[in-house]
Protein backbone atom coordinates (compact mmCIF):
# COMPACT_ATOMS: atom_id res chain seq x y z
CA UNK A 1 0.00 0.00 0.00
CA UNK A 2 1.62 3.71 -1.45
CA UNK A 3 -0.61 5.97 0.40
CA UNK A 4 0.13 9.39 1.39
CA UNK A 5 0.05 9.59 5.56
CA UNK A 6 0.54 12.34 7.75
CA UNK A 7 2.63 11.80 10.87
CA UNK A 8 -0.37 11.13 12.75
CA UNK A 9 -1.52 8.41 10.76
CA UNK A 10 1.23 6.42 11.15
CA UNK A 11 0.45 3.93 13.81
CA UNK A 12 -2.76 3.51 11.80
CA UNK A 13 -1.08 2.54 8.78
CA UNK A 14 1.19 0.25 10.78
CA UNK A 15 -1.36 -1.54 12.66
CA UNK A 16 -3.12 -2.00 8.79
CA UNK A 17 0.17 -3.52 7.08
CA UNK A 18 0.13 -6.13 10.50
CA UNK A 19 -3.16 -7.17 9.61
CA UNK A 20 -2.65 -7.47 6.08
CA UNK A 21 0.41 -9.54 6.45
CA UNK A 22 -1.12 -11.71 8.76
CA UNK A 23 -4.18 -12.57 6.23
CA UNK A 24 -1.82 -13.29 4.05
CA UNK A 25 0.40 -15.45 5.79
CA UNK A 26 -2.69 -17.35 7.02
CA UNK A 27 -4.02 -17.50 2.92
CA UNK A 28 -0.46 -18.74 2.16
CA UNK A 29 0.39 -20.99 4.94
CA UNK A 30 -3.06 -22.74 5.94
CA UNK A 31 -2.37 -21.10 9.47
CA UNK A 32 -5.61 -20.05 11.07
CA UNK A 33 -5.21 -16.41 12.43
CA UNK A 34 -8.35 -15.20 12.61
CA UNK A 35 -8.41 -14.84 16.36
CA UNK A 36 -5.73 -12.94 15.77
CA UNK A 37 -6.82 -11.00 13.36
CA UNK A 38 -10.06 -10.10 14.56
CA UNK A 39 -8.33 -8.73 17.89
CA UNK A 40 -6.07 -6.58 15.57
CA UNK A 41 -9.08 -5.06 13.47
CA UNK A 42 -10.86 -4.38 16.61
CA UNK A 43 -7.51 -2.75 17.87
CA UNK A 44 -7.10 -0.91 14.55
CA UNK A 45 -10.88 0.26 14.87
CA UNK A 46 -10.07 1.94 18.15
CA UNK A 47 -6.89 3.42 17.34
CA UNK A 48 -8.95 5.23 14.21
CA UNK A 49 -11.61 6.60 16.39
CA UNK A 50 -9.38 7.95 18.90
CA UNK A 51 -6.99 9.15 16.61
CA UNK A 52 -8.87 10.87 14.28
CA UNK A 53 -11.13 12.34 17.13
CA UNK A 54 -8.58 13.65 18.92
CA UNK A 55 -7.00 16.05 15.92
CA UNK A 56 -5.45 19.53 16.92
CA UNK A 57 -6.35 22.22 14.33
CA UNK A 58 -3.73 22.14 12.15
CA UNK A 59 -3.65 18.57 11.37
CA UNK A 60 -7.76 19.34 10.67
CA UNK A 61 -6.26 21.50 8.35
CA UNK A 62 -4.33 18.62 6.70
CA UNK A 63 -6.78 16.30 6.27
CA UNK A 64 -9.38 18.71 4.66
CA UNK A 65 -6.55 18.82 1.95
CA UNK A 66 -6.07 15.45 2.03
CA UNK A 67 -5.10 14.60 -1.78
CA UNK A 68 -7.26 11.49 -1.56
CA UNK A 69 -9.78 13.10 -0.06
CA UNK A 70 -13.41 13.76 -2.53
CA UNK A 71 -13.92 16.29 -4.35
CA UNK A 72 -17.11 18.25 -5.69
CA UNK A 73 -17.05 15.88 -8.83
CA UNK A 74 -16.90 13.01 -6.60
CA UNK A 75 -19.74 14.16 -4.41
CA UNK A 76 -21.71 14.84 -7.40
CA UNK A 77 -21.23 11.30 -9.05
CA UNK A 78 -22.25 9.53 -5.85
CA UNK A 79 -25.14 11.91 -4.87
CA UNK A 80 -26.56 12.85 -8.42
CA UNK A 81 -28.69 10.61 -11.05
CA UNK A 82 -28.22 13.24 -13.58
CA UNK A 83 -25.70 16.27 -13.93
CA UNK A 84 -25.79 18.92 -16.47
CA UNK A 85 -22.77 20.72 -16.82
CA UNK A 86 -22.41 24.26 -17.90
CA UNK A 87 -20.13 26.06 -19.18
CA UNK A 88 -18.39 30.02 -19.22
CA UNK A 89 -19.42 33.22 -18.05
CA UNK A 90 -20.44 34.74 -21.32
CA UNK A 91 -17.77 37.18 -21.38
CA UNK A 92 -14.20 36.14 -20.97
CA UNK A 93 -13.75 32.37 -20.73
CA UNK A 94 -14.44 29.19 -18.60
CA UNK A 95 -12.92 29.06 -15.53
CA UNK A 96 -12.57 25.48 -14.50
CA UNK A 97 -11.80 25.54 -10.67
CA UNK A 98 -15.32 26.00 -10.36
CA UNK A 99 -17.98 23.59 -12.15
CA UNK A 100 -21.41 24.89 -12.40
CA UNK A 101 -24.29 22.58 -13.81
CA UNK A 102 -28.24 21.41 -13.00
CA UNK A 103 -28.39 18.31 -10.66
CA UNK A 104 -31.01 15.93 -9.94
CA UNK A 105 -31.01 14.42 -6.85
CA UNK A 106 -33.36 11.34 -6.75
CA UNK A 107 -36.68 13.60 -6.80
CA UNK A 108 -35.08 16.90 -6.48
CA UNK A 109 -33.38 19.24 -8.80
CA UNK A 110 -30.83 21.86 -7.79
CA UNK A 111 -28.47 23.90 -9.29
CA UNK A 112 -25.08 23.24 -8.23
CA UNK A 113 -22.03 25.79 -8.02
CA UNK A 114 -18.89 24.29 -6.58
CA UNK A 115 -14.78 24.81 -6.60
CA UNK A 116 -13.29 21.82 -8.14
CA UNK A 117 -9.41 20.83 -7.46
CA UNK A 118 -7.57 18.46 -9.42
CA UNK A 119 -6.63 14.74 -8.68
CA UNK A 120 -2.86 14.82 -9.48
CA UNK A 121 -0.69 17.46 -10.91
CA UNK A 122 -1.98 17.30 -14.35
CA UNK A 123 -5.78 17.90 -13.41
CA UNK A 124 -4.77 20.27 -10.93
CA UNK A 125 -3.35 22.68 -13.67
CA UNK A 126 -5.90 22.11 -15.76
CA UNK A 127 -8.59 23.53 -12.54
CA UNK A 128 -5.71 26.08 -11.31
CA UNK A 129 -5.80 23.93 -8.08
CA UNK A 130 -8.93 25.41 -7.31
CA UNK A 131 -8.68 28.73 -7.45
CA UNK A 132 -10.55 30.66 -9.43
CA UNK A 133 -10.67 33.48 -11.87
CA UNK A 134 -13.27 36.18 -11.86
CA UNK A 135 -14.76 34.34 -14.49
CA UNK A 136 -15.48 31.71 -12.35
CA UNK A 137 -17.41 34.17 -9.78
CA UNK A 138 -19.55 35.19 -12.91
CA UNK A 139 -19.94 32.02 -14.13
CA UNK A 140 -21.73 31.04 -10.91
CA UNK A 141 -23.50 34.27 -10.59
CA UNK A 142 -24.81 33.33 -14.19
CA UNK A 143 -25.67 30.10 -12.87
CA UNK A 144 -27.71 31.59 -9.32
CA UNK A 145 -29.81 33.80 -11.77
CA UNK A 146 -31.13 30.89 -13.49
CA UNK A 147 -31.61 28.90 -10.62
CA UNK A 148 -33.68 32.32 -9.46
CA UNK A 149 -35.54 32.32 -12.72
CA UNK A 150 -36.79 28.62 -12.92
CA UNK A 151 -37.31 28.44 -8.73
CA UNK A 152 -34.47 25.95 -8.47
CA UNK A 153 -32.62 26.11 -4.73
CA UNK A 154 -29.10 26.56 -5.53
CA UNK A 155 -26.14 24.35 -3.32
CA UNK A 156 -22.91 25.77 -3.02
CA UNK A 157 -19.56 23.21 -2.65
CA UNK A 158 -16.76 25.26 -1.60
CA UNK A 159 -13.17 23.89 -0.99
CA UNK A 160 -10.65 26.26 -2.49
CA UNK A 161 -7.44 27.75 -1.01
CA UNK A 162 -8.52 31.03 -2.02
CA UNK A 163 -9.24 33.13 -5.47
CA UNK A 164 -6.05 33.25 -7.44
CA UNK A 165 -4.01 36.07 -6.95
CA UNK A 166 -2.32 36.57 -10.09
CA UNK A 167 -2.47 39.60 -13.20
CA UNK A 168 -5.19 38.94 -15.15
CA UNK A 169 -7.20 38.20 -12.33
CA UNK A 170 -6.75 41.42 -10.88
CA UNK A 171 -6.77 43.22 -14.73
CA UNK A 172 -10.55 41.38 -14.55
CA UNK A 173 -11.72 42.80 -11.60
CA UNK A 174 -11.48 39.62 -9.09
CA UNK A 175 -12.35 41.77 -6.05
CA UNK A 176 -15.46 43.00 -8.30
CA UNK A 177 -16.71 40.02 -9.15
CA UNK A 178 -16.70 38.56 -5.58
CA UNK A 179 -18.32 41.79 -4.05
CA UNK A 180 -20.72 41.48 -6.56
CA UNK A 181 -21.53 37.47 -5.84
CA UNK A 182 -21.40 38.87 -2.38
CA UNK A 183 -24.29 41.54 -3.31
CA UNK A 184 -26.53 39.21 -5.15
CA UNK A 185 -26.40 35.75 -3.21
CA UNK A 186 -27.90 38.06 -0.51
CA UNK A 187 -30.91 39.13 -2.50
CA UNK A 188 -31.14 35.76 -4.20
CA UNK A 189 -34.55 34.61 -4.63
CA UNK A 190 -34.29 31.28 -4.14
CA UNK A 191 -32.84 29.08 -1.06
CA UNK A 192 -29.16 28.88 -1.36
CA UNK A 193 -26.94 26.04 0.71
CA UNK A 194 -23.63 26.13 1.34
CA UNK A 195 -21.25 23.24 2.02
CA UNK A 196 -18.07 22.73 2.70
CA UNK A 197 -16.39 20.07 1.91
CA UNK A 198 -12.50 20.84 2.01
CA UNK A 199 -11.27 24.26 2.87
CA UNK A 200 -12.55 27.32 2.31
CA UNK A 201 -10.41 30.51 2.56
CA UNK A 202 -10.95 34.55 2.26
CA UNK A 203 -13.03 35.59 -0.10
CA UNK A 204 -12.44 33.22 -2.64
CA UNK A 205 -14.37 30.95 -0.80
CA UNK A 206 -17.25 33.50 0.39
CA UNK A 207 -17.46 34.33 -3.15
CA UNK A 208 -19.89 31.91 -3.54
CA UNK A 209 -20.46 30.91 -0.04
CA UNK A 210 -23.56 33.40 0.81
CA UNK A 211 -26.89 31.75 1.80
CA UNK A 212 -29.25 30.41 3.95
CA UNK A 213 -27.70 27.83 6.56
CA UNK A 214 -24.11 27.09 6.08
CA UNK A 215 -23.22 23.15 6.69
CA UNK A 216 -19.55 21.96 7.14
CA UNK A 217 -18.44 18.29 6.88
CA UNK A 218 -16.73 17.39 10.13
CA UNK A 219 -12.31 17.54 8.91
CA UNK A 220 -12.87 20.93 6.84
CA UNK A 221 -11.50 24.30 7.95
CA UNK A 222 -12.89 27.88 6.92
CA UNK A 223 -11.34 30.93 7.88
CA UNK A 224 -10.51 34.68 6.52
CA UNK A 225 -7.00 33.49 5.18
CA UNK A 226 -5.25 30.12 5.29
CA UNK A 227 -2.81 29.60 8.17
CA UNK A 228 0.39 29.90 6.16
CA UNK A 229 -1.21 33.21 4.46
CA UNK A 230 -1.68 34.27 8.58
CA UNK A 231 1.87 32.99 9.64
CA UNK A 232 3.79 34.35 6.93
CA UNK A 233 2.04 38.40 7.54
CA UNK A 234 1.41 38.20 11.40
CA UNK A 235 5.00 35.87 12.10
CA UNK A 236 6.62 36.28 8.74
CA UNK A 237 7.02 32.69 9.01
CA UNK A 238 4.79 30.20 6.85
CA UNK A 239 6.40 27.26 8.78
CA UNK A 240 4.19 28.62 11.56
CA UNK A 241 0.71 27.78 10.11
CA UNK A 242 0.15 25.34 13.13
CA UNK A 243 0.27 28.17 15.10
CA UNK A 244 -1.78 30.68 12.78
CA UNK A 245 -4.35 27.69 12.53
CA UNK A 246 -4.73 27.57 16.79
CA UNK A 247 -4.54 31.58 17.03
CA UNK A 248 -7.08 31.86 14.00
CA UNK A 249 -9.49 28.73 14.99
CA UNK A 250 -10.40 27.43 11.87
CA UNK A 251 -11.83 24.37 12.14
CA UNK A 252 -15.95 23.68 11.70
CA UNK A 253 -16.22 22.79 15.61
CA UNK A 254 -14.81 26.71 15.96
CA UNK A 255 -17.18 28.20 13.65
CA UNK A 256 -19.83 26.12 15.48
CA UNK A 257 -18.41 28.29 18.70
CA UNK A 258 -18.18 31.18 17.22
CA UNK A 259 -22.12 31.03 15.65
CA UNK A 260 -21.61 30.54 11.92
CA UNK A 261 -21.76 27.21 11.50
CA UNK A 262 -25.32 25.90 11.25
CA UNK A 263 -24.61 22.14 11.55
CA UNK A 264 -21.43 19.95 11.13
CA UNK A 265 -22.01 16.39 9.40
CA UNK A 266 -20.09 13.45 10.75
CA UNK A 267 -17.65 11.96 8.44
CA UNK A 268 -16.63 8.05 8.79
CA UNK A 269 -14.17 7.03 11.04
CA UNK A 270 -10.79 8.21 9.77
CA UNK A 271 -12.24 10.98 7.36
CA UNK A 272 -13.85 11.42 4.29
CA UNK A 273 -11.10 9.80 2.30
CA UNK A 274 -11.26 6.50 4.23
CA UNK A 275 -14.78 5.77 3.24
CA UNK A 276 -16.18 8.31 -0.02
CA UNK A 277 -19.38 6.47 -0.43
CA UNK A 278 -20.34 6.55 3.41
CA UNK A 279 -19.37 10.17 3.36
CA UNK A 280 -21.79 10.68 -0.05
CA UNK A 281 -24.89 9.16 1.87
CA UNK A 282 -24.58 11.61 4.66
CA UNK A 283 -23.64 14.21 2.29
CA UNK A 284 -27.04 13.77 0.17
CA UNK A 285 -29.04 13.38 3.81
CA UNK A 286 -28.28 16.58 4.62
CA UNK A 287 -28.53 18.17 1.11
CA UNK A 288 -31.95 17.02 0.84
CA UNK A 289 -33.11 17.15 4.43
CA UNK A 290 -31.82 21.17 4.80
CA UNK A 291 -33.24 22.10 0.93
CA UNK A 292 -36.59 20.35 1.68
CA UNK A 293 -37.32 22.74 5.13
CA UNK A 294 -35.46 25.68 3.20
CA UNK A 295 -37.96 25.31 0.32
CA UNK A 296 -41.17 25.65 2.50
CA UNK A 297 -40.53 28.75 3.78
CA UNK A 298 -42.03 31.59 2.08
CA UNK A 299 -39.45 33.22 -0.73
CA UNK A 300 -39.77 36.58 1.10
CA UNK A 301 -39.51 35.88 4.68
CA UNK A 302 -36.41 33.44 3.67
CA UNK A 303 -34.19 36.46 2.32
CA UNK A 304 -35.56 38.60 5.63
CA UNK A 305 -34.24 35.48 7.60
CA UNK A 306 -30.65 35.52 5.06
CA UNK A 307 -30.46 38.99 5.96
CA UNK A 308 -30.72 38.88 9.47
CA UNK A 309 -28.48 35.87 9.79
CA UNK A 310 -25.40 38.21 8.38
CA UNK A 311 -26.77 40.86 10.73
CA UNK A 312 -25.90 39.52 13.60
CA UNK A 313 -22.51 38.09 12.52
CA UNK A 314 -19.40 39.35 14.65
CA UNK A 315 -18.21 39.93 18.14
CA UNK A 316 -18.34 43.37 20.08
CA UNK A 317 -18.49 45.84 22.96
CA UNK A 318 -20.96 48.42 23.01
CA UNK A 319 -20.16 50.89 25.99
CA UNK B 1 8.11 50.80 -1.62
CA UNK B 2 6.27 49.68 -4.49
CA UNK B 3 8.14 50.25 -7.51
CA UNK B 4 5.56 53.39 -8.89
CA UNK B 5 6.48 55.55 -5.74
CA UNK B 6 10.48 54.14 -6.42
CA UNK B 7 12.67 57.46 -6.84
CA UNK B 8 13.73 57.61 -10.41
CA UNK B 9 15.11 61.00 -10.41
CA UNK B 10 17.65 62.31 -8.19
CA UNK B 11 16.47 64.49 -6.31
CA UNK B 12 17.20 68.75 -6.64
CA UNK B 13 18.58 68.65 -3.54
CA UNK B 14 21.09 66.21 -4.47
CA UNK B 15 22.49 63.91 -2.09
CA UNK B 16 24.27 65.54 0.66
CA UNK B 17 22.54 65.17 3.43
CA UNK B 18 20.82 68.55 4.54
CA UNK B 19 19.28 68.97 7.96
CA UNK B 20 15.29 69.62 8.38
CA UNK B 21 14.16 70.92 11.23
CA UNK B 22 11.64 68.35 12.61
CA UNK B 23 8.19 68.99 12.10
CA UNK B 24 8.23 71.69 9.81
CA UNK B 25 9.29 70.10 6.57
CA UNK B 26 8.11 67.03 5.23
CA UNK B 27 9.60 64.94 2.49
CA UNK B 28 7.57 63.59 -0.45
CA UNK B 29 7.90 59.73 -0.89
CA UNK B 30 7.28 60.00 -4.58
CA UNK B 31 9.56 63.43 -5.69
CA UNK B 32 11.74 63.38 -2.52
CA UNK B 33 11.17 67.22 -2.54
CA UNK B 34 10.98 68.91 0.82
CA UNK B 35 7.72 70.52 1.68
CA UNK B 36 6.82 73.23 3.89
CA UNK B 37 4.32 71.82 6.36
CA UNK B 38 1.47 74.08 6.54
CA UNK B 39 1.38 74.69 2.88
CA UNK B 40 1.01 70.92 2.19
CA UNK B 41 -1.74 71.30 4.91
CA UNK B 42 -3.21 73.68 3.35
CA UNK B 43 -2.82 72.07 -0.40
CA UNK B 44 -4.92 68.76 0.92
CA UNK B 45 -1.65 67.00 1.74
CA UNK B 46 -0.94 67.01 -1.79
CA UNK B 47 2.62 67.07 -3.07
CA UNK B 48 2.93 70.82 -4.57
CA UNK B 49 5.46 69.55 -6.81
CA UNK B 50 4.15 65.99 -8.02
CA UNK B 51 0.81 65.58 -7.22
CA UNK B 52 1.31 62.79 -5.00
CA UNK B 53 -1.36 62.18 -2.01
CA UNK B 54 -0.13 61.74 1.14
CA UNK B 55 -2.44 59.21 3.21
CA UNK B 56 -4.22 61.61 5.56
CA UNK B 57 -6.68 60.59 8.25
CA UNK B 58 -10.31 60.07 8.99
CA UNK B 59 -10.73 63.45 10.58
CA UNK B 60 -8.88 64.90 7.86
CA UNK B 61 -11.50 63.49 5.46
CA UNK B 62 -14.63 64.62 7.19
CA UNK B 63 -13.05 68.00 7.41
CA UNK B 64 -12.51 68.39 3.99
CA UNK B 65 -15.88 66.53 2.81
CA UNK B 66 -18.44 67.78 5.83
CA UNK B 67 -19.51 72.12 5.82
CA UNK B 68 -19.31 72.45 9.35
CA UNK B 69 -20.88 70.66 12.13
CA UNK B 70 -21.75 66.97 11.96
CA UNK B 71 -22.92 64.00 14.24
CA UNK B 72 -20.62 61.18 15.04
CA UNK B 73 -22.77 57.79 15.67
CA UNK B 74 -21.85 54.66 17.39
CA UNK B 75 -18.15 55.80 18.38
CA UNK B 76 -17.72 53.31 21.15
CA UNK B 77 -18.66 49.99 19.91
CA UNK B 78 -14.86 48.25 20.46
CA UNK B 79 -13.91 45.06 19.68
CA UNK B 80 -14.05 42.22 22.42
CA UNK B 81 -11.50 40.02 20.89
CA UNK B 82 -13.41 37.38 20.35
CA UNK B 83 -10.40 34.62 19.44
CA UNK B 84 -8.20 35.96 22.09
CA UNK B 85 -6.04 36.24 19.94
CA UNK B 86 -1.86 36.42 20.21
CA UNK B 87 0.93 36.52 17.64
CA UNK B 88 4.22 38.32 18.28
CA UNK B 89 1.44 40.71 20.10
CA UNK B 90 -1.84 40.13 21.99
CA UNK B 91 -4.61 41.76 19.84
CA UNK B 92 -5.35 43.31 22.94
CA UNK B 93 -2.37 45.28 22.95
CA UNK B 94 -2.60 46.25 19.83
CA UNK B 95 -6.23 47.38 19.86
CA UNK B 96 -5.05 49.43 23.09
CA UNK B 97 -2.00 50.96 20.93
CA UNK B 98 -4.10 51.68 17.56
CA UNK B 99 -6.57 53.55 20.15
CA UNK B 100 -4.10 55.34 21.90
CA UNK B 101 -2.41 56.46 18.64
CA UNK B 102 -5.19 57.25 16.42
CA UNK B 103 -8.11 58.45 19.40
CA UNK B 104 -10.63 56.20 17.57
CA UNK B 105 -11.97 52.79 18.98
CA UNK B 106 -12.12 51.21 15.85
CA UNK B 107 -11.02 51.33 11.92
CA UNK B 108 -14.16 53.21 11.03
CA UNK B 109 -15.84 56.87 11.87
CA UNK B 110 -19.54 56.91 10.86
CA UNK B 111 -21.00 60.52 10.80
CA UNK B 112 -24.08 62.21 9.82
CA UNK B 113 -24.30 65.75 8.56
CA UNK B 114 -24.16 68.16 5.55
CA UNK B 115 -22.31 68.02 2.55
CA UNK B 116 -22.94 71.45 0.33
CA UNK B 117 -26.26 71.57 2.02
CA UNK B 118 -27.17 67.55 1.34
CA UNK B 119 -27.73 66.08 4.76
CA UNK B 120 -25.20 62.20 4.23
CA UNK B 121 -24.33 59.71 5.80
CA UNK B 122 -20.64 59.26 5.83
CA UNK B 123 -18.02 56.57 6.78
CA UNK B 124 -14.57 56.98 6.76
CA UNK B 125 -11.80 54.47 7.35
CA UNK B 126 -8.65 54.84 9.50
CA UNK B 127 -5.92 53.16 7.96
CA UNK B 128 -3.43 54.13 10.72
CA UNK B 129 -5.51 51.65 13.10
CA UNK B 130 -3.97 48.44 12.75
CA UNK B 131 -4.19 49.44 8.54
CA UNK B 132 -7.66 50.15 8.80
CA UNK B 133 -8.34 46.34 8.62
CA UNK B 134 -12.37 45.14 8.92
CA UNK B 135 -13.17 43.48 11.55
CA UNK B 136 -16.47 42.88 13.54
CA UNK B 137 -16.47 46.43 14.49
CA UNK B 138 -15.99 47.97 11.64
CA UNK B 139 -18.49 45.55 9.69
CA UNK B 140 -20.90 46.26 12.19
CA UNK B 141 -20.53 50.19 11.93
CA UNK B 142 -20.55 50.07 8.67
CA UNK B 143 -23.57 48.02 8.64
CA UNK B 144 -25.31 50.15 11.24
CA UNK B 145 -24.29 53.56 8.95
CA UNK B 146 -26.30 52.10 5.78
CA UNK B 147 -28.98 51.28 7.83
CA UNK B 148 -29.31 54.44 9.28
CA UNK B 149 -28.78 56.24 5.33
CA UNK B 150 -31.68 53.22 4.27
CA UNK B 151 -34.12 54.36 7.24
CA UNK B 152 -33.73 58.23 6.64
CA UNK B 153 -33.05 58.14 2.97
CA UNK B 154 -30.13 59.50 3.08
CA UNK B 155 -27.26 59.23 0.43
CA UNK B 156 -24.14 57.00 1.67
CA UNK B 157 -20.46 58.01 1.31
CA UNK B 158 -17.67 55.65 2.36
CA UNK B 159 -14.23 56.39 2.03
CA UNK B 160 -12.08 53.10 1.96
CA UNK B 161 -8.34 52.89 3.28
CA UNK B 162 -7.98 49.64 4.16
CA UNK B 163 -5.47 46.39 3.88
CA UNK B 164 -8.50 44.02 3.78
CA UNK B 165 -10.22 41.73 6.75
CA UNK B 166 -8.57 41.36 9.49
CA UNK B 167 -7.14 38.16 10.78
CA UNK B 168 -7.04 38.49 14.58
CA UNK B 169 -10.42 38.08 14.05
CA UNK B 170 -10.62 34.95 11.55
CA UNK B 171 -13.81 34.03 10.25
CA UNK B 172 -15.77 36.70 12.06
CA UNK B 173 -13.98 39.30 9.75
CA UNK B 174 -15.04 37.35 6.42
CA UNK B 175 -17.82 37.63 7.60
CA UNK B 176 -18.40 41.11 7.76
CA UNK B 177 -17.82 40.99 3.99
CA UNK B 178 -21.18 39.47 3.65
CA UNK B 179 -22.94 41.61 5.91
CA UNK B 180 -21.96 45.08 4.75
CA UNK B 181 -22.75 43.37 1.47
CA UNK B 182 -26.27 42.23 2.42
CA UNK B 183 -27.16 45.64 3.85
CA UNK B 184 -25.48 47.28 0.38
CA UNK B 185 -28.19 45.21 -1.45
CA UNK B 186 -30.89 45.94 0.80
CA UNK B 187 -30.05 49.94 0.73
CA UNK B 188 -29.99 49.26 -3.14
CA UNK B 189 -33.37 48.06 -3.72
CA UNK B 190 -34.22 51.11 -1.78
CA UNK B 191 -33.39 53.21 -3.88
CA UNK B 192 -30.24 54.36 -1.88
CA UNK B 193 -27.50 56.60 -3.60
CA UNK B 194 -23.92 54.48 -2.47
CA UNK B 195 -21.13 56.88 -3.60
CA UNK B 196 -17.58 54.67 -2.87
CA UNK B 197 -14.57 56.53 -2.54
CA UNK B 198 -11.37 54.62 -2.15
CA UNK B 199 -7.97 56.20 -1.50
CA UNK B 200 -4.70 54.68 -0.76
CA UNK B 201 -4.49 51.78 -0.23
CA UNK B 202 -7.68 49.58 -0.84
CA UNK B 203 -6.78 46.02 -1.13
CA UNK B 204 -8.25 42.71 0.21
CA UNK B 205 -11.89 42.14 1.55
CA UNK B 206 -12.65 45.72 1.59
CA UNK B 207 -12.04 45.55 -1.99
CA UNK B 208 -14.32 42.58 -2.55
CA UNK B 209 -17.11 43.66 -0.81
CA UNK B 210 -18.54 47.01 -0.14
CA UNK B 211 -15.58 49.34 -1.84
CA UNK B 212 -16.48 47.95 -5.23
CA UNK B 213 -20.29 48.30 -4.86
CA UNK B 214 -20.63 51.72 -5.24
CA UNK B 215 -23.49 53.34 -7.37
CA UNK B 216 -20.36 55.65 -8.31
CA UNK B 217 -16.87 54.52 -7.61
CA UNK B 218 -14.19 57.39 -7.27
CA UNK B 219 -10.45 57.04 -6.91
CA UNK B 220 -7.88 59.20 -5.87
CA UNK B 221 -4.73 59.35 -8.22
CA UNK B 222 -2.01 56.76 -7.48
CA UNK B 223 -4.05 54.82 -5.07
CA UNK B 224 -3.19 51.07 -4.96
CA UNK B 225 -6.66 49.10 -5.44
CA UNK B 226 -6.75 45.64 -5.66
CA UNK B 227 -7.96 42.37 -3.84
CA UNK B 228 -4.45 40.15 -3.37
CA UNK B 229 -1.80 42.35 -2.59
CA UNK B 230 0.87 43.07 -4.97
CA UNK B 231 3.59 41.53 -3.02
CA UNK B 232 1.41 37.68 -2.76
CA UNK B 233 1.18 38.70 -6.81
CA UNK B 234 4.67 38.59 -7.56
CA UNK B 235 5.40 35.37 -5.17
CA UNK B 236 3.05 33.55 -7.18
CA UNK B 237 3.85 34.32 -10.16
CA UNK B 238 7.70 34.70 -9.68
CA UNK B 239 7.94 37.64 -11.73
CA UNK B 240 8.10 41.80 -11.66
CA UNK B 241 4.72 43.50 -12.18
CA UNK B 242 3.71 46.13 -14.74
CA UNK B 243 4.32 49.35 -13.71
CA UNK B 244 1.15 50.99 -12.76
CA UNK B 245 -0.07 47.70 -11.64
CA UNK B 246 -2.78 47.42 -9.33
CA UNK B 247 -3.20 51.46 -9.48
CA UNK B 248 -6.05 53.53 -10.13
CA UNK B 249 -5.13 54.79 -13.50
CA UNK B 250 -5.06 51.06 -14.39
CA UNK B 251 -8.28 50.36 -12.56
CA UNK B 252 -10.08 53.23 -14.84
CA UNK B 253 -8.29 51.66 -18.01
CA UNK B 254 -9.66 48.11 -16.74
CA UNK B 255 -12.91 49.68 -16.08
CA UNK B 256 -13.26 49.00 -12.58
CA UNK B 257 -13.21 53.12 -11.37
CA UNK B 258 -15.88 55.24 -12.68
CA UNK B 259 -13.73 58.38 -11.76
CA UNK B 260 -10.32 59.68 -10.61
CA UNK B 261 -10.36 63.00 -8.71
CA UNK B 262 -7.71 64.95 -6.92
CA UNK B 263 -8.79 65.42 -3.03
CA UNK B 264 -8.92 68.95 -4.09
CA UNK B 265 -11.41 68.81 -6.32
CA UNK B 266 -13.30 65.64 -4.37
CA UNK B 267 -16.24 67.53 -2.92
CA UNK B 268 -16.72 69.91 -5.34
CA UNK B 269 -17.23 66.77 -7.69
CA UNK B 270 -19.21 64.91 -4.98
CA UNK B 271 -21.52 67.79 -4.62
CA UNK B 272 -22.47 67.76 -8.40
CA UNK B 273 -23.01 64.39 -7.89
CA UNK B 274 -25.03 64.74 -4.93
CA UNK B 275 -27.04 67.74 -6.89
CA UNK B 276 -27.67 65.27 -10.06
CA UNK B 277 -28.85 62.39 -8.44
CA UNK B 278 -30.62 63.74 -5.31
CA UNK B 279 -33.71 66.22 -5.35
CA UNK B 280 -33.63 68.61 -2.61
CA UNK B 281 -37.70 69.75 -1.76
Amino acid sequence: MTKLTFDFEKPIFALEQKIEEMRELSSVNGIDLDDEIRKLDEKLRKLVKKTYSNLNRWQRVQLARHPERPYTNDYLEKICTDFIEIHGDRNFADDKSIITGFATIDKHKVVIIGHQKGKNTKDNLYRNFGMPHPEGYRKALRAMKLAEKFHKPVVSIIDTPGAYPGIGAEERGQAEAIAKNLFEMSRLKTPILIVIIGEGASGGALGIGVGDRFVLLENTWFSVISPEGCASILYRDAGKANIAAESMKVTARDLQDLGIADEIIQEPDGGAHRNPDETARVLKESILRNIDELSAIPIDELILLRNEKYSKMGSWDEA
Amino acid sequence: MVDWFRRTKKGLLGTEKKVIPDGLWIKCPNCSEYLYKRELDRNYWICTQCQYHFRISSDEYIKMLIDAEYEEFNRKIQSNDPLKFKDSKRYSDRLKNAKAKTGKYDAVVTVEGDLSKHRIVLCVMEFKFIGGSMGSVVGEKISRAIDRAREKKLPLIIVSSSGGARMQEGVLSLMQMAKTSAKLSQFHEEGGLYISILTDPTTGGTTASFAMLGDIIIAEPGALIGFAGPRVIKQTIGKDLPEGFQRSEFLMDKGFVDIICGRSELKRLVTRLLDFFIEND
